[in-house]
């Protein structure tokens, strides 16, 4: 069962969110501030991080850069709706999804899960998993990607991709040259709902270029087509 | 929003204005134009007057007192009773002494007259009236006549004996005013002359007075067209003690006022959304706790006694509400605070609507009328809320079947249709223009509704927020319907939409679009212990 590290330093929120998830099979760990966070991180080994943005001291885009800058774990933003620089900043910072609060302990189980599933579903919806053999190492251009063993490399070095970043381009790279729709991306590899916030894919799309393109600004893999959405290549 | 009244439209007084005496210059200019010329005029008339009489006066007593003189001094020479050749020699002593005026007489004696022989002119012709009250009453008389167009004096003198009695002897003189007339023109010409000068001039001080008057009066309406903007702070400068000055004071006085009131207002009304923000966020806290904490209540209700059972799904559920009206309370706040943004996106219309009743199971209770191919740019979870609130309300309030129908726009149509229509009794009349008002209730005895409260009027901010309306009728077949009439492409001028399209960003985060209704992001301010 996954190990959840949940920083949120409101008591009753801190132990509902414990309580529920606790319930669920979860082993969680919580802490009251970004630095307690930080402290515990190494011991506890989560799996995944659940993060509210709003902490006093550090706050959450600075406990969730400290995190990204040595770690590729999940991280989940707990926000709130209609604080749209909360989402911005917290998914610059690289957080990997968010969570609106108040939400129900199933809301949450959800977007844990959603974000924990290691396989990224091809468009024809079926697992790469089940696909028979090991999968050969893709290459498109200098970028080498292993599906089974997810990893990406380009020129020879393992690319540290954040767990949405790594999806995304797995999805994207399954069928190169085809438009995906920001909508169509939230729900394929967010597994949100259909009217989810686009900015998302925005915000993943822009780490990954910074990781996997030469030049960001004139990308070569993730391209965008205008009005449309997304797509990997064609190169 | 912008106000209903701009200054642009009221009426103007400028300088310039093509109608006649409509502005102040002219009609002080006019003004001060009238006065002067009829002060020119009288005082001309005035002159005219007086100093005509004045001339005319004197040459009539010089002229009476000369003949008179003169009949004195060569009457008495006169042979009683005179022969025509008497009469005739006194006529040219007569008309020779008055030669430096030039004057024709006659002298009559009992009505003889002089023959006239040597006269210039043809024999003097006078008055019935004339001629019989001087030899009649034996008075002396004169009258002004013109004779051939010029004007002249008649006198008549009845010649007196030396002892003081009357005689029959008269004489007639005719003085022509020549030269009088010649004068008195003159001083009507000069008056002439004068008063174009003067009526000239007389515009200066009218102008200078005009303009006295107008840059005030234009400072006061440039004055109040900024403040009729908003700008509050606008002040005139006082300067003298005039009737002006008083009304700049006034002015200011009332701008002062009306700036302290409106702060007033804003103030008090920003505290209000400020309080209803503050306090949505507060319990936005303690909400989060207890949601967290709801599907353990239910997973568990059913192993608790049937009282307890009760209670705790009863908390469970109304947590659940007031999640939801608390989330409502502070969309709302964000709406009023300007803090609502827009994130526009390219999209299906018909696979938006149809996700939307998808995500609530609706697609069997609802009738979608949905054709493929209507893409619009805007922002797809706002959509997603309008569509979900009209379809909830018409499935809760109105009658199945429900249908939703997206129009086909026009090829060159710039507005998108989605039409929502219910089969219920339709709302009444009397409601509907108040559905959209926040915490409405249609049906008053319904203590609470089901929602929020809020639902229809978030709705219909979030169809305004994209330049949009929102509509509320009752169809003919009964029914509600509700109309959303949105521009298909949101803050882009209509044609421009193949070259620019909504992209999602291509540079880092420069090219990120948020909010593309010009307004930043920003959060309400709560107070420092917002966070969660």
């Amino acid at each position: 069962m996954p190990r959840v590290l949940l920083i949120e330093d409101d008591a009753a929120v801190r132990d509902g969110v414990t309580l529920a998830l606790r319930r669920r099979g979860h082993e969680v760990a919580a802490a009251a501030s970004g630095e307690e966070g930080l402290d515990v991180l190494p011991g506890f080994r989560p799996d995944i991080v659940l993060l509210d943005l709003m902490l006093p001291g550090k706050d959450g885009f600075e406990v969730c850069r400290l995190i990204r800058a040595d770690r590729q774990l999940p991280i989940i933003m707990l926000t709130a709706r209609g604080d749209d620089l909360d989402v911005v900043l917290g998914l610059e910072a690289g957080a990997d999804d968010y969570i609106i609060k108040p939400a129900r302990g199933e809301v949450l189980e959800a977007r844990i899960r959603a974000v924990l599933r290691r396989t990224a579903l091809p468009a024809d919806g079926t697992p790469a998993a089940a696909e028979p053999g090991p999968a050969p190492v893709e290459t498109y251009g200098e970028l080498a990607i292993d599906r089974a063993g997810l990893v990406v490399g380009k020129g020879g070095q393992d690319l540290a991709l954040a767990p949405s970043e790594m999806k995304l381009l797995l999805f994207l790279s399954a069928t190169p040259g085809q438009v995906f729709s920001r909508q169509q991306l939230l729900e394929q590899v967010w597994e949100h709902s259909y009217h989810g916030d686009a900015r998302l894919v925005d915000a993943c799309v822009m780490r990954l270029r910074t990781k996997i393109e030469d030049t960001p600004r004139s990308p070569r893999y993730v391209q965008t087509v205008r009005g449309f959405g997304y797509r990997f290549g064609p190169l | 929003m912008k106000r209903p009244r701009r200054w642009a439209d009221l009426p103007r007084l400028r300088h310039g204005n093509p109608q006649l005496l409509r502005g102040l210059r002219a009609r002080l200019v006019v003004g001060f134009l009238v006065v002067a010329a009829v002060s020119a005029l009288t005082t001309a008339l005035l002159t005219y007057q007086e100093a005509r009489n004045a001339i005319l006066q004197s040459s009539q007593d010089t002229a009476v007192n000369d003949l008179r003189a003169q009949v004195n001094s060569l009457a008495p020479e006169l042979p009683v009773p005179p022969a025509q050749a008497d009469l005739d020699s006194l006529r040219v002593q007569l008309e020779r002494s008055g030669q430096p005026r030039d004057w024709d007489i006659s002298v009559r004696y009992r009505g003889m007259r002089d023959s006239g022989a040597g006269s210039t002119r043809s024999n003097l012709v006078m008055p019935a009236a004339f001629t019989s009250s001087v030899e009649k009453r034996h008075v002396p008389v004169f009258q002004r006549v013109t004779r051939d167009g010029s004007p002249s004096l008649l006198i008549g003198m009845p010649v007196r004996q030396t002892d003081g009695k009357a005689s029959a002897l008269s004489v007639y003189a005719q003085v022509p005013l020549d030269d009088e007339e010649a004068n008195i023109e003159a001083l009507v010409a000069a008056a002439q002359r004068g008063a174009l000068p003067v009526l000239v001039l007389t515009v200066i001080p009218a102008l200078l007075a005009a303009r006295g008057v107008l840059r005030p009066v234009r400072g006061l309406r440039q004055a109040a067209g900024r403040i009729a903007e908003g700008k509050l702070d606008t002040r005139l400068e006082v300067k003298g003690a005039d009737e002006l000055a008083d009304l700049s004071r006034t002015f200011n006085d009332m701008a002062a006022r009306l700036e302290e009131s409106m702060a007033e207002l804003r103030r008090l009304e920003s505290n209000a959304r400020r309080f209803a923000a503050d306090v949505s966020h507060e319990l936005r806290t303690p909400l989060a706790a207890m949601t967290a904490v709801t599907d353990v209540l239910d997973e568990d209700a059913d192993s608790l006694d049937p009282d307890t059972a009760s209670a705790v799904r009863l908390i469970s559920q109304e947590t659940g509400k007031l999640a939801r009206m608390v989330e409502d309370l502070m969309e709302v706040s964000r709406f009023d605070a300007g803090a609502a943004a827009l994130h526009l996106d390219e999209v299906d219309v018909a696979e938006t609507i149809r996700k939307t009743l998808q995500a609530r199971a609706w697609q069997k209770r609802v009738t979608a009328e949905l054709p493929a191919d209507v893409r619009a740019r805007l922002d797809p979870r706002r959509l997603d809320v309008v569509v979900a609130n009209l379809v909830g309300n018409a499935l809760h309030h109105g009658g199945e079947p429900v249908r939703v129908r997206l129009h086909s726009p026009e090829p060159d149509a710039d507005r998108l249709l989605i039409e929502i229509s219910d089969s219920g009794p339709g709302i009444d009349p009397e409601v509907l223009p108040h559905v959209f008002e926040r915490f409405y209730k249609a049906d008053s005895a319904r203590a609470r509704s089901e929602g929020s409260g809020l639902g229809l009027a978030i709705a219909m901010e979030n169809v305004r927020l994209h330049g949009g309306v929102m509509r509320a009728a009752n169809s003919p077949e009964g029914g509600a319907v509700f109309t959303v009439d949105l521009p298909l492409r949101h803050g882009e001028p209509a044609g421009s939409a193949a070259e620019r399209a909504a992209d999602p960003p291509d540079g880092p985060w420069a090219g990120e679009e948020t909010a593309d209704d010009n307004r930043d992001g920003t959060r309400p301010e709560a107070g420092e212990e917002n966070h969660i």
